[in-house]
């Protein structure tokens, strides 16, 4: 139980995906324009992390390590994501209309998302087991979830503000996440 | 579809559409990587290979594929150079496959090798595919050499592991850390954007003044 708490803290605030780990970065950056999207986008990679973590286990333990097929890891694994994301987006789609609406065009940028394949990668080196591998998978999702929203916040508000015309798009949205990530570290002596 | 000079496509990538600084493509090992010089280059390498190999084949595969299941074609292409890769340099270079650690398989999910499938070689012959991944690939070594460069001898006062600065300078270890690299990295493409934009000025102005 301890050591789950421990995965949890750790995952979602001392060892964010995004801020410390830099994994996700492409959607942190790319749908963090508003706040609802970016709670979209949180909230769809939030699904499929842990849906991918649990059959990532299952792959990893049950498959490629009884056949000594370690080395095909990388190429299993993206094509379990792959495959899952499609899946997940046929059930909403099936299931509810509305969850379908709300995070259905984010799902296909899912699968190129680092976090996903990073999350399922790190599982395995660290030799979790498979609650720890879904609370794990689960926690850095929710990280994630945190960061894009917080840096969406801020981006809404220096939208409207008055930025020097240089820093304008991406050198300002840098900047930003580099402060966010220094506050980020604040978390950094929690686990200690 | 119009022909390209090769040398064009060659520079295309280097240049007017780097994958750092222009496209912004390929952010994570980007920033998480460039610690140190060293990881630059043999990112941006093995970044390079897998780029080149999986346009190749692609591009020599884009009549056979069919346009619906283009995307999964891709990633068991771009996988399976990823995985080629990351058994060499466990092999050959073990101590930049613990540096990098999981970012070699990561590669598989760089945006840069994706936009290229897409982008290029999936509507352009072979030849002109494989161009396109070396400037593309060497564009983005380029731009990762230089990122890691900078934080390395800001961060640590080293060059390639080489003590550069003088004794009496401190290191800023912030550089370093995940926040110097989103900051060295914004500055970074506002140096280059503000360089590449002043010479499109003065390109614009002198093709008006012959014109004139």
């Amino acid at each position: 139980m301890n050591n789950l708490l421990l995965i949890i803290v750790g995952s979602v605030l001392v060892n964010n995906f995004v801020m410390s780990q830099f994994l996700g970065i492409c959607p942190f950056l790319g749908v963090s324009k508003k706040v609802e999207t970016a709670m979209g986008m949180g909230m769809a990679v939030t699904f499929v992390m842990a849906i991918a973590s649990f059959f990532a286990y299952l792959i990893q333990n049950y498959l490629l390590i009884p056949l000594n097929l370690e080395y095909m890891q990388t190429i299993a694994f993206i094509l379990v994501i792959a495959v899952l994301v499609q899946i997940v987006e046929i059930a909403l789609k099936k299931i509810s209309n509305s969850l379908y609406q709300a995070l259905g065009v984010y799902l296909p940028l899912i699968t190129t998302n680092c976090a996903v394949l990073g999350v399922a990668l790190l599982n395995a080196r660290e030799e979790y087991n498979l609650i720890e591998s879904v609370v794990n998978g689960t926690s850095a999702a929710i990280g994630f979830t945190l960061a894009i929203v917080i840096f969406a916040s801020i981006r809404e508000r220096l939208a409207v503000s008055n930025m020097p015309k240089w820093m304008d798009g991406f050198p300002g949205a840098l900047i930003t996440a580099g402060l966010m990530s220094l506050a980020f570290q604040g978390f950094s002596g929690l686990l200690h | 579809m119009k022909k390209q000079s090769l040398s064009k496509v060659f520079m295309n990538g280097i240049l007017n559409e780097n994958p750092i600084f222009r496209l912004l493509l390929g952010m994570c090992p980007t920033l998480g990587i460039s610690t140190a010089a060293s990881n630059g280059i043999g990112m941006g390498l093995a970044t390079t290979f897998v780029l080149v190999f999986s346009n190749m084949v692609i591009s020599a595969l884009r009549n056979i594929i069919p346009e619906k299941v283009r995307i999964p074609s891709f990633v068991v292409v771009i996988a399976t150079f990823v995985t080629i890769i990351d058994l060499i340099i466990k092999a050959f270079i073990p101590a930049l496959s613990s540096s990098l650690g999981i970012y070699i398989p990561l590669i598989v999910v760089n945006c840069i090798i994706f936009a290229r499938a897409e982008a290029f070689a999936f509507k352009n012959p072979v030849l002109p595919s494989i161009v396109d991944g070396i400037g593309m690939g060497l564009g983005f070594t380029l731009g990762l050499t230089l990122l890691a460069s900078v934080r390395e001898i800001l961060g640590t006062g080293k060059f390639f592991g080489m003590q550069l600065m003088p004794a009496s300078y401190q290191p800023m270890a912030v550089i370093i850390s995940p926040t110097g690299g989103f900051i060295m990295l914004g500055t970074l493409i506002l140096i280059v954007n503000a360089i590449v934009n002043s010479i499109q000025k003065r390109k614009s102005m002198k093709a008006r003044g012959e014109i004139a």
